[in-house]
């Protein structure tokens, strides 16, 4: 239901771009110099007086049959260029999501405790400067220090220059994908520190923690027996809001690390002209937030006893 | 030397309370003494606030400075912020000079209206505050005077608290596993048994070990927060209100605990606004009225309205059901109350 809406807004949107598919296939000087008649026959062939309904008829049906259409820019099936950068940028987006879920939470855990100390001080800062910072120049920076200053990973990419990708091994993907994934993470980890932050001082003024403390428990160990499982929860319900925000995240990191995933092919289609590819793209990811947000929703079912029991019982 | 019991000769006033004949002097000295407490809380006073506001706009307003100039208007602003940041605060006293003490194999009753203070004794006798609360007085534990320090070392480790409110148990953790708690060396297998034990006697089966608190009705979560504290093997239980919910049979059967865990040379505060209940199984009975105990003296007292001395306690004995209602002075409605409670 929602993809269909989807997709039907996707087409339209594409459809009503002012791209022109024959002027961005045969490019600006074999089309000026082309004859009417030639021109004509290509403009019938792209479909360019067909209407939109009869358009987006045989797209869809296309589509239902896997058949995404073909990409201008990668001169291949939308399926398999789709395909292929969704990999990278689902491992680089999921080691995100996860580092700075885990970061965020023992973050926001560290500040909240003693709130008012030196820890709490200096993560809260961190993190309005980070909630700040535009991800681009977040990105922008850890390229110039850790890439170029420093030296100590790869400036883009996803593999080393020149290499077969036949030779590329683990370790090289690794290195090439750290940067990225480390700069996304930083930027997605401010929400989930704040957050978890502001509910780890309710949790350590709730009538429970202070029982277990009265029962001799120290705050290390109230933290870890009451505080952590209270804590996970909303956590996690803010990384699974967050999916979204991480996707559009990467996009930037991904064009500033040249890091071929989903979100730099998007833009190259973008300026490319590349309407398949474009449309293809933006079902495609619309599918793996909505995915994302559904999976969430079924974890927090089955990590909470309450939903559980409602479950079980409904 | 010469030991405690001596100078305790019965009705005699000592340490602002007189005992009991039936009064234990177990250890020979005090398990618990409180001595001048007094419990204050911080609080942002809007009132004052809004009163110095309003004088510094009126020197303002006199001053060489034109309000409506732009030097003015920032001079203004800075001076409100300050004033906001200077944050006029109000102490406002809650508990103020209270003497209270509980000796080895007794139970001393706290009773008292609703907001007069009961359970920010029990605060502070477990040493635990809120933030804003000012708080002066000592603490003895076992004779022995307390810090902050040595009253965290206490709990769960000779002083129990049976908690008043039903949310003090975690909603994410099994009941069982919150029961046995998370004492350090603790042996395993010995704190199951103990638990199974304790539930088996307060008729919470086996399959409530495995339930989560909000799948307890009020009265099985009472039960298991009793349950907490037995579990511990205190010397003192300080239980802040923990009967309500209990039917009649079950209220009796932890009283009877209580009344067991005493006689064995343990001590209880016991917490309540029921006067009655605390008359049938108390040794003594403290009388806290407005933040203070004004009487602390032996149940025997309660049989006759001439052996009591604040007029409160009076009231507490003319609004017992088995006496003249017609004949109490009605004074304050607080009290009223309080009876009507004591009924329930
Ligand atoms: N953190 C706080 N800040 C300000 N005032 C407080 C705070 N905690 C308690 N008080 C006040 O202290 C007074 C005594 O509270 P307390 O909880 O000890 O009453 P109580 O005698 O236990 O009443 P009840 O029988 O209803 O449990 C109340 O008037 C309450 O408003
Ligand atoms: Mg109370």
């Amino acid at each position: 239901m929602l993809m269909v809406a989807v997709s039907m807004v996707v087409f339209s949107l594409v459809s009503l771009s002012p791209v022109d598919p024959v002027a961005a296939n045969v490019g600006q000087a074999a089309l000026s110099g082309m004859s009417d008649e030639k021109l004509a026959t290509l403009q019938a062939y792209w479909g360019k007086d067909v209407p939109l309904v009869e358009r987006y008829a045989s797209w869809v049906s296309g589509l239902l049959r896997g058949d995404m259409g073909d990409s201008l820019r990668f001169n291949a099936p939308v399926a398999q260029v789709v395909a292929q950068r969704a990999a990278n940028s689902l491992v680089l987006m999921g080691i995100a999501w996860l580092a700075s879920g885990v970061l965020g939470l023992a973050l926001g855990i560290a500040a909240g405790v003693r709130r008012g100390g030196a820890a709490d001080r200096l993560v809260k800062a961190s993190c309005f400067v980070l909630a700040a910072s535009p991800t681009f120049w977040v990105a922008l920076l850890m390229l110039i220090v850790f890439g170029v200053v420093l030296g100590w990973f790869p400036i883009g990419f996803s593999a080393p220059i020149g290499k077969a990708a036949a030779d590329v091994t683990w370790l090289d993907a690794f290195h090439h994908l750290a940067l990225p994934a480390i700069t996304l993470s930083v930027v997605g980890v401010a929400n989930v520190a704040l957050h978890t932050r502001e509910k780890t001082i309710d949790v350590m003024g709730s009538p429970y923690v202070r029982f277990a403390r009265a029962r001799g428990e120290s705050t290390g160990s109230v933290v870890i027996h009451h505080g952590l499982r209270n804590l996970v929860l909303p956590a996690l319900t803010i990384q699974c809001s967050q999916i979204a925000e991480i996707f559009g995240g990467s996009v930037l990191v991904e064009q500033v690390f040249s890091y071929p995933g989903l979100g730099q092919a998007a833009v190259s289609a973008g300026i490319g002209g590349d309407t398949a590819l474009l449309a293809g793209i933006a079902l495609v990811s619309a599918a793996l937030v909505f995915g994302g947000n559904l999976v969430a929703n079924i974890l927090y079912g089955v990590v909470d006893p309450r939903m559980r029991k409602e479950y079980s019982r409904g | 030397m010469e030991g405690h019991s001596n100078v305790h000769r019965d009705g005699e006033f000592h340490h602002h309370h007189s005992h009991g004949a039936s009064t234990h002097h177990a250890g020979d000295h005090h398990l618990l003494q409180v001595e001048g407490l007094t419990v204050a809380f911080r609080m942002y006073d809007d009132a004052a606030s809004e009163g110095e506001g309003r004088r510094a706009e009126g020197e303002g307003a006199g001053g060489p400075s034109d309000g409506s100039s732009k030097p003015g208007r920032i001079a203004r602003w800075l001076r409100d912020a300050r004033l906001f940041l200077a944050a006029p605060q109000r102490e406002v006293p809650v508990v103020h000079d209270l003497h209270v003490s509980v000796h080895a194999g007794e139970i001393v009753a706290v009773v008292g209206a609703s907001g007069s203070g009961k359970t920010l004794l029990a605060d502070a006798v477990m040493g635990l505050f809120e933030p804003n609360a000012l708080v002066s007085g000592t603490v003895y534990f076992d004779g022995k005077p307390q810090d902050a320090s040595s009253l965290a070392a206490l709990r769960g480790h000779g002083i129990s608290l049976v908690p008043q409110s039903v949310a003090s148990l975690d909603p994410l953790m099994r009941v069982g596993r919150q029961v046995r708690g998370f004492a350090r060396g603790g042996d395993d297998a010995a704190r199951s048994a103990r638990q199974r034990q304790l539930f088996a006697r307060y008729g919470l089966g086996p399959e409530v070990e495995r339930l989560y608190p909000f799948e307890l009705s009020g009265g099985m979560a009472r039960r298991v927060l009793l349950c907490c504290a037995l579990m511990d093997n205190p010397k003192l239980i300080v239980a802040d209100e923990p009967t309500p919910g209990l039917d009649l049979a079950l209220a009796q059967a932890a009283l009877a605990d209580f009344r067991e865990f005493a006689d064995g040379g343990g001590g209880v505060l016991l917490i309540t606004h029921d006067v009655e209940q605390a008359l049938s199984v108390a040794d003594r009975v403290a009388v806290f009225l407005d933040g203070t105990v004004v009487e602390e003296t032996a149940v025997e007292s309660f049989r006759s309205p001439d052996l009591l001395r604040h007029p409160f306690s009076r009231q507490l004995w003319h609004a017992l059901p088995e006496h003249d209602f017609a004949a109490a002075p009605a004074r304050s409605p607080e009290a009223g109350a309080t009876a009507e409670g004591g009924q329930a």
